[in-house]
């Protein structure tokens, strides 16, 4: 950033009294600096900030998330407000219409809320448990495993590969993520293993 | 990209070809507005349709989708003609001077080798000729010389030729090459930035082999605003590439061995990347290091040197890749019985719906996880015309478990530019919401405690999986980014001085400098080493000065290799050291080390003169000529799209390219330009994000429902009102959508006929705050590109039809 304050520093300062002079030399008018001083110090003293990496492509804007409650001490935290960060080098605190709607897609009304099941024939889910949902999964996976693994190919030669159930990963989620995966889906065999870079 | 976004303010000319930047990536975008205002930079837009990149573009050019290698390759033969080549880059640091063998040729379309039947190739001759010292013989001016043959190759691709393939008007296609050409100047650079609109073609890789051998001979490769740059779609889809979430990947673009590797030794016979030149570090030299240290980051302990580090647990491949299409193709088979899908939708995202939903329907079992509802976890409910299906007669169970989305969550993503940025949490999970680190821990441990309680097929890579975090319920994001840097299991004493130690047990290794094939340091991804090492995590630093001010960066973030912000960047400067622009410099040679603000791209005290630029490549030098390494040829060659609205003019008997993989009924699914006259291609809007944002209100607010846009002569010629309803339809299936008639498409003339082109765009489905909707998947053919399958979207022929619009 070629500007001295970083934003948040220069918000700061505002909140602290100093705005006079520092929204003077920047050229705004009384109005407006009398407008800043009201609301911004009220949104940084009330909501929590947490840097963040807009979800959507692969710019990957750096992002502010403005809370009630704070993750970091461990209460709940509802997200309100998303902005483009302007510490960040690429975005430099602008956000696209994509990035724009970002908190609608955090609180959209079809986020999944708890595990469910729809049974063979069905035309409806059931609400689960967690347990009953993940017990469910290491079953299918083992007996499906247990049946079709391939230890050795026609020739006799070891293979160890098991081709009856794929894994389609993500493309949003972190490496951190992704590296926990890779070693679950590996360790089993699965060689029907993809992602979104295909796509 | 080999570049950055923020690197892209170092350029003289953006070309934008095979993407729409304005529209996909418009935060990316304004890197191309800082150089056009700044520098005084030129922007070129060559697309079917005149988008909002092309509105802000110097000069744009409409091209026919799927003809963008004859385009490029007659930009190649302009240079060549006009001599406008960077001859001391290109004589040097690329392989124009190798001789290639004898036998070697090019023929109606085809390379030699070509086997119908198998619809293959026999590579033997698509090679270079060795040398009695068993380096690679070099003369430029050789009749065989990979420059010679590519003149020779390229020569077809006239302005003339180009037009009638491509229905780019000559004087536009003469114009954009002459722009082009003037970057062949050292001191002159042109950045490319494509995306999807060059790699989902049959022939996509070939699509950007064409742009980066012009970019070669530019000269614009491993410079300040030069580059290849690729715009990755999803946020962390460059992480996900590099992690080798893919059929035939370990972490790092290493490779899962096929079954006809069946010993480590033999795996590893093929993999010596021995130097093809004299000097050159030929870096894959080091493979076993990275690949031993990988197998130890999975099974630990359990991987011996007896046991050959547990290469027996990897799977070994029988086929070159469980693609996705070819994965779709045994389950429509019903030859799959489980398949997972984690934040991926690929009820809307792979070709041919209507067999993807056979397909699907043929599973025992889908699990499905992901932070929205998705239409693929909704495959067996009925949308009426928008998901007709019967639930009843569907046996598939189906388990959706709920996700968190990146405001929840921890960790570190990688951008376009292959920085790996790191993020927190801020918001509590709604409901009972997990992280996704979370479900495959638990879905691993109860999976492993079974095979403890009942034995069962193999199960030792599962059992001895080293799975040692502090809650081994929830693996930590700092654990597992501990894990991909890596870190040394046991004391390495200096070899030079016994008393110390070179590595020292316990520590994070500091970058894949230190690793070792003897099984003393593990690994998951080396080209990650160095993101979280002793000195932190460093994909968590956020000082954003750049004291050049030339959009380095270098301690924002971390960015892989080694925090090397441009690749090849040895590049930058000449056969000298000397920086070929001096205002732009990336790094210069003193006479005894590389210096600059960049990572250097080769070793630090390796002297110019000696060691070429593209250190990973066994020549030392970048290829205009790819010898054996794709499927599809080692130039690249024109060839239409596998439904084309016209016969290939080079080589007419030819459809589509002769070597993608086409399965068994797809081929006859493909539909003729007399029964589907209209060349249709698929996009995204402003707007949009894929499927994802049509769960928000406001994306949904701004764009509710589908559309499809066509031109005022093909609406007239159809009777289609703008606003109007129609119907369009290929051989597969069938939408309706409003249209949109548009003077930003054009027909076009290709061989001398009219060209009309249908726009689809891609964001709707069933679920959602959007108004339900198709997309293209319900239309496009299920073929994909000859080397590494990513679907044919952006080209295929449809009807199309006004029909009366829906009964309020």
């Amino acid at each position: 950033m070629n500007m001295e304050l970083s934003r948040r520093q220069f918000l700061k300062g505002a909140s602290a009294g100093v705005a006079g002079t520092t929204l003077g030399a920047l050229g705004f008018g009384d109005i407006e600096a009398a407008y800043a001083t009201s609301i911004r110090p009220w949104k940084l003293a009330n909501l929590a900030e947490t840097r963040n990496t807009c979800t959507y492509c692969s710019v990957a804007c750096g992002i502010i998330m403005y809370s009630k409650g704070d993750l970091k001490k461990g209460e709940k935290a509802q997200i309100v407000q998303i902005e483009g960060d302007p510490d960040h080098p690429t975005n430099r605190g602008t956000l696209c219409p994509k990035g724009a709607g970002l908190l609608d897609m955090v609180t959209a009304k079809t986020r999944t809320l708890y595990p469910q099941i729809r049974k063979p024939g069905s035309d409806k889910w059931e609400r689960v448990s967690w347990d009953v949902a993940l017990d469910r999964v290491a079953r299918l996976m083992k007996d499906d495993r247990d049946k079709n693994f391939v230890a050795k190919n026609a020739d006799g030669v070891t293979v160890n590969r098991w081709l009856t159930t794929g894994f389609l990963a993500a493309s949003a989620t972190t490496n951190e993520t992704a590296w926990a995966t890779y070693k679950v889906v590996r360790s089993t065999g699965i060689l029907a293993f993809d992602n979104q870079a295909r796509v | 990209m080999t570049n950055s976004w923020t690197d892209i303010k170092n350029t003289d000319l953006v070309i934008i070809m095979g993407g729409n930047a304005a529209e996909a990536h418009p935060c990316g975008f304004k890197w191309v507005t800082e150089a056009k205002a700044n520098r005084g930079a030129k922007l070129i837009v060559v697309d079917p349709r005149f988008t909002r990149s092309a509105a802000v573009a110097d000069f744009y050019a409409p091209i026919r989708q799927g003809t963008d290698i004859a385009f490029l390759l007659g930009v190649i033969n302009y240079c060549v003609q006009n001599d406008k080549v960077q001859w001391e880059y290109t004589r040097n640091f690329t392989n124009a001077s190798y001789i290639v063998k004898e036998g070697f040729d090019y023929n109606d379309g085809l390379f030699t080798g070509y086997d119908e039947a198998r619809r293959d190739y026999n590579r033997s001759t698509w090679d270079y000729e060795l040398g009695e010292d068993g380096f690679v013989k070099s003369d430029i001016d050789h009749p065989r010389s990979v420059w010679n043959l590519l003149k020779k190759h390229v020569s077809a691709y006239t302005p003339e030729m180009v037009e009638r393939i491509c229905g780019t008007p000559k004087d536009k296609f003469l114009k954009v090459a002459q722009m082009i050409s003037e970057c062949s100047t050292p001191t002159k650079t042109m950045t490319s930035m494509y995306a999807l609109g060059w790699t989902q073609h049959s022939k996509g890789s070939q699509n950007i082999r064409a742009m980066a051998m012009l970019q070669l001979i530019l000269g614009n490769i491993g410079v300040r605003g030069g580059g290849m740059n690729a715009l990755r779609g999803h946020s962390n889809i460059q992480g996900l590439t590099d992690i080798g979430l893919m059929s035939n990947l370990i972490p790092g673009y290493l490779n899962i061995p096929t079954e006809k590797e069946t010993t480590f030794d033999q795996y590893m016979s093929t993999r010596g990347f021995k130097p093809m030149r004299p000097n050159q570090m030929s870096y894959w030299q080091n493979y076993k290091k990275f690949f031993v240290s990988f197998l130890k980051s999975m099974w630990s302990d359990a991987a011996t040197p007896e046991n050959n580090f547990a290469f027996d647990y990897l799977p070994k491949l029988d086929v070159p890749a469980y693609d996705v299409l070819r994965v779709f193709e045994l389950m429509h088979e019903g030859k799959m019985n489980g398949y997972f899908c984690q934040g991926f939708n690929p009820l809307l995202s792979f070709p041919n719906r209507k067999k993807l939903t056979t397909a699907l329907s043929k599973l025992k079992f889908l699990v499905v996880m992901d932070p929205l509802q998705t239409e693929t976890a909704r495959f067996w409910e009925n949308h009426g015309e928008f998901n007709d299906v019967n639930s009843g007669s569907i046996q598939t169970e189906v388990i959706e478990l709920p996700t968190t989305c990146f405001a929840e969550d921890e960790g570190s993503l990688t951008n376009s530019g292959r920085w790996l940025q790191w993020h927190w949490a801020g918001g509590s999970p709604p409901g009972e919401n997990k992280h996704d680190t979370w479900i495959m821990a638990q879905i691993y441990l109860r999976l492993k405690k079974l095979y403890q309680q009942e034995g069962g097929a193999f199960a030792e890579p599962i059992l001895k999986l080293d799975w040692r975090y502090k809650d081994p319920g929830v693996p930590s994001p700092h654990e597992l980014a501990k894990e991909l840097n890596g870190s040394v299991l046991a004391d390495v004493p200096d070899p030079n001085d016994p008393t110390k130690m070179l590595l020292q047990k316990g520590k994070q290794v500091v970058s894949f400098a230190a690793l070792r094939d003897d099984g003393t340091t593990a690994c998951a991804c080396w080209i990650y080493s160095g993101c979280y090492n002793e000195a932190g995590n460093n994909m968590a630093r956020r000082d954003n000065s750049d004291p050049a001010d030339l959009g380095t960066f270098g301690k924002w973030s971390w960015s892989w290799p080694v925090n090397r912000r441009i690749l090849y960047n040895r590049a930058s400067a000449d056969l000298n050291g000397k920086p070929w622009d001096p205002t732009r410099k990336l790094l210069e040679w003193n006479g005894t080390t590389w210096t600059g603000d960049d990572v250097p791209d080769i070793g630090p005290t390796m002297k110019p003169t000696e060691v070429g630029p593209f250190i990973m490549n066994p020549e030392g030098s970048a290829r205009l000529f790819t010898r054996g390494m794709l499927r599809d040829g080692p130039f690249p060659a024109h060839y239409e799209p596998f439904e084309a609205p016209i016969a290939n003019v080079m080589a007419p008997k030819i459809r589509g390219n002769p070597v993608a993989r086409v399965f068994k009924g797809d081929m006859e699914q493909f539909g003729e330009a007399k029964d589907f006259p209209y060349a249709a291609t698929s996009y995204r809007l402003t707007e949009h994000f894929h499927f994802w944002t049509k769960h928000s209100q406001r994306n949904a607010a701004m764009q509710p429902e589908f559309f499809v846009e066509i031109s005022e002569q093909l609406a007239a010629e159809k009777n289609v009102k703008s606003g109007g309803w129609v119907r369009v339809w290929s051989k597969r299936g069938s939408v309706k959508a409003k249209a949109v008639v548009t003077k930003r498409i054009q027909p076009l003339t290709c061989d001398g006929k009219t060209v009309h082109i249908v726009g689809i765009p891609l964001h709707w489905g069933f679920i959602g705050e959007t108004k339900k909707g198709f997309g293209p998947n319900s239309l496009t053919p299920y073929v994909g590109d000859a080397n590494i399958e990513t679907p044919e979207y952006k080209a295929f022929l449809v009807d199309i039809e006004s029909i009366p619009g829906p009964v309020a």
